[in-house]
């Protein structure tokens, strides 16, 4: 794909996005200088979708960028104007908690390729009106993390106090002190990996497939149709969320509890707790996520690979690094698994670089990371403060 | 942390750090030697501990620690990366106490080592007259649970250290209460419960 596309207009947004939109700030940017994207595509203007907290000190100093995951968005600690529900990342980010507003200036983008305000496949083609849908170009992680330097630009905000983010928002805080060494003081990947495994591969393409084989999904022309491929979005999320689990804490939460009976039906409703549960994850999915702009961004994810794009030699991607990392993994993620972050760590130390990394002991698999975590908060608040203290910022206890 | 006191041995090898440098403490444990490092001398300091709860203890404390070993992990780290190496009561429990020195040696422009030793008078007499295997204050471990495999004397490191082309920049020799002693060296190897070395390359 060549050319330049560009959309904006928001006289077409599906309902979420619009309530989304309603609900956060928004630039409108590469109107002048397209967003050049790694297929090759320059993107101009489009639109970044971001949520901001705290105020932001007289140095410009005090900046925190927090990346979202897979299926995140700006709001990270306050209601979402499309669930009602808590921020995804309540538990770390707020007053009182690890990353407070109080101290920093807080900001969260939804990313390129995103359903909650953030230019995607739900945008328009401004030549035609129709949303892009399949003929939105591929963005990758460091298409994303572009658009967020260029949101940092607009904002006037020339490097950042820390980058953090867990699963595919650390991916990005990889790509960020990667692509941005300067701009990045402190970088804090929670349970990602520099690359995507085969295995998380095939279980995106399983969720893929699931998409693709609804009949509502139509090419991925749904909208155009009124249509909404709910069933394949909804196993794709099923798929997944079994991934963000470990298998002690199915077994611990479900076991083989039956659902709202006493006994086996012997058929094929949900019999079993776990399988209701799954059926609710996926259904409530649908409710405030795009199936395109799953496939886009699970397929974002399966493009990264930190050592391919640099002569498949991490460590190069991190050569003459100034950044403070702190890595963190948990026991039970078996999706981004500890050797994950251990590889990173030994790429950072052949050339160097201030490195910290904590395994955290967690049966919660990889969804701990978003989870109460008493001995994440407790490092991560003390890695900050020391990165604190080494940046000059005052005030942070 | 901020606290000025450590213990003896280590504030000795914090004295033989520059300030402003750049350290690597391998095996650093609880990180009071890092944060005595980074806070009273501005030294970039870095540890390596073998023990997860350590680490998240010292992250937790503002301190760069990661998850590692002397054995494994020193390997990664590219030549003169660091000013100081230091490996602090540890060498006797790695497993090629050899090839550590030559990495500390490669990854630092100098090392600094501080080990027990295995002839001090104590752990001589409880040998030949005991007929046991020696339990001391620095050594206080049964012989089926300790990590100490490669134990040696202060002379067995000195002959290490010739043998490898390595230069003694310094050797500290400390009593029982960690009190450096001025002593000849067949006398520093009987007396001597634990040394201090520093290294560098020829």
């Amino acid at each position: 794909m060549e050319g330049t596309i560009g959309s904006l207009p928001l006289d077409d947004l599906a309902d979420a996005e619009r309530k989304a939109l309603g609900q956060c700030q928004h630039a409108i940017l590469g109107g002048d200088r397209p967003l050049r994207l790694d297929c090759g595509v320059d993107l101009g203007p489009y639109r970044v979708a971001y949520q901001t907290s705290g105020t932001l000190n007289a140095e410009k100093s005090n900046a925190v960028l927090i990346c979202h995951a897979l299926t995140g968005d700006q709001f990270v600690a306050e209601r979402h104007p499309v669930t009602g529900k808590d921020g995804w990342w309540d538990a770390m980010v707020g007053p009182g908690k690890v990353i407070d507003p109080a101290h920093y200036y807080i900001i969260c983008a939804n990313v390129l390729g995103g359903c909650m305000g953030t230019t995607g496949p739900l945008a328009s083609d401004p030549a035609g009106g129709k949303p892009w849908n399949l003929r939105f170009p591929v963005v990758t992680i460091a298409d994303m993390v572009r658009a967020q330097a260029a949101l940092l630009d607009h904002l006037g905000i020339a490097d950042l106090f820390c980058v953090i983010g867990g699963s595919m928002g650390g991916m990005q805080v990889l790509e960020w002190a990667s692509s941005f060494p300067r701009r990045v003081f402190a970088a804090v990947p929670i349970a990602c990996a520099a690359r995507h495994s085969a295995q998380n591969i095939a279980f995106h393409e399983v969720g893929r497939q699931a998409i693709m084989a609804d009949p509502e999904w139509k090419g991925g022309d749904y909208r155009l149709h009124g249509t909404v491929p709910a069933r394949g979005l909804a196993v794709a999320r099923m798929t997944a969320h079994i991934t963000y689990l470990s298998e002690q804490a199915l077994q611990r939460k479900f076991g083989r509890s039956l659902q709202d009976r006493n006994a086996l039906g012997f058929g094929f409703d949900a019999d079993f707790q776990v399988e209701s549960y799954l059926r609710y994850q996926g259904s409530t999915f649908v409710e405030r996520f795009d199936a395109n702009s799953y496939l886009y961004i699970t397929r974002a994810m399966d493009y990264f690979d930190l050592a391919g794009a640099h002569g498949g030699v991490l460590a190069n991607a991190f050569r003459g690094s100034p950044t403070r990392f702190c890595l963190v993994s948990f026991t039970s993620d078996w999706l981004f698994p500890t050797h994950e972050s251990r590889d990173v760590v030994h790429a950072l130390n052949a050339v160097a670089a201030n490195v910290s990394f904590v395994e955290i002991e967690s049966d919660k698999g990889h969804d701990a990371f978003l989870l109460e975590e008493p001995e994440m908060f407790r490092t991560l608040a003390g890695f900050l403060k020391g990165a604190a203290t080494v940046r000059g910022l005052r005030g942070v206890p | 942390m901020n606290s000025a006191a450590i213990r003896v041995d280590l504030q000795l090898i914090a004295d033989m750090v520059d300030p402003s440098t750049r350290a690597l403490d391998v095996g650093c444990g609880d990180g009071s030697l890092l944060a005595y490092l980074v806070n009273f001398k501005q030294v970039d300091a870095r540890g390596m501990e073998l023990s997860q709860a350590g680490v998240n203890a010292c992250v937790a404390n503002g301190l760069s620690v990661i998850q590692g070993d002397a054995d494994a992990d020193l390997g990664d780290y590219p030549d003169d990366a660091f000013d100081y190496v230091i490996l602090s009561q540890t060498l006797q429990a790695t497993r090629e106490p050899r090839k550590v020195l030559q990495q500390m040696l490669r990854v630092g422009k100098r090392a600094i080592v501080s080990f027990p030793n295995f002839a001090h008078w104590q752990v001589r007499l409880r040998m030949v007259f005991g007929g046991r295997m020696p339990e001391t204050p620095s050594l206080p471990y049964k012989w089926y649970d300790t990590p100490n495999i490669h134990l040696c004397s202060i002379d067995d490191f000195r002959a290490l250290c010739a043998d490898m082309g390595v230069v003694i920049e310094r050797a500290i020799v400390l009593d029982r209460n960690s009190k450096p002693i001025n002593l000849p060296p067949l006398a520093a190897n009987l007396l001597g419960e634990q040394a201090v070395f520093m290294l560098r390359r020829d």
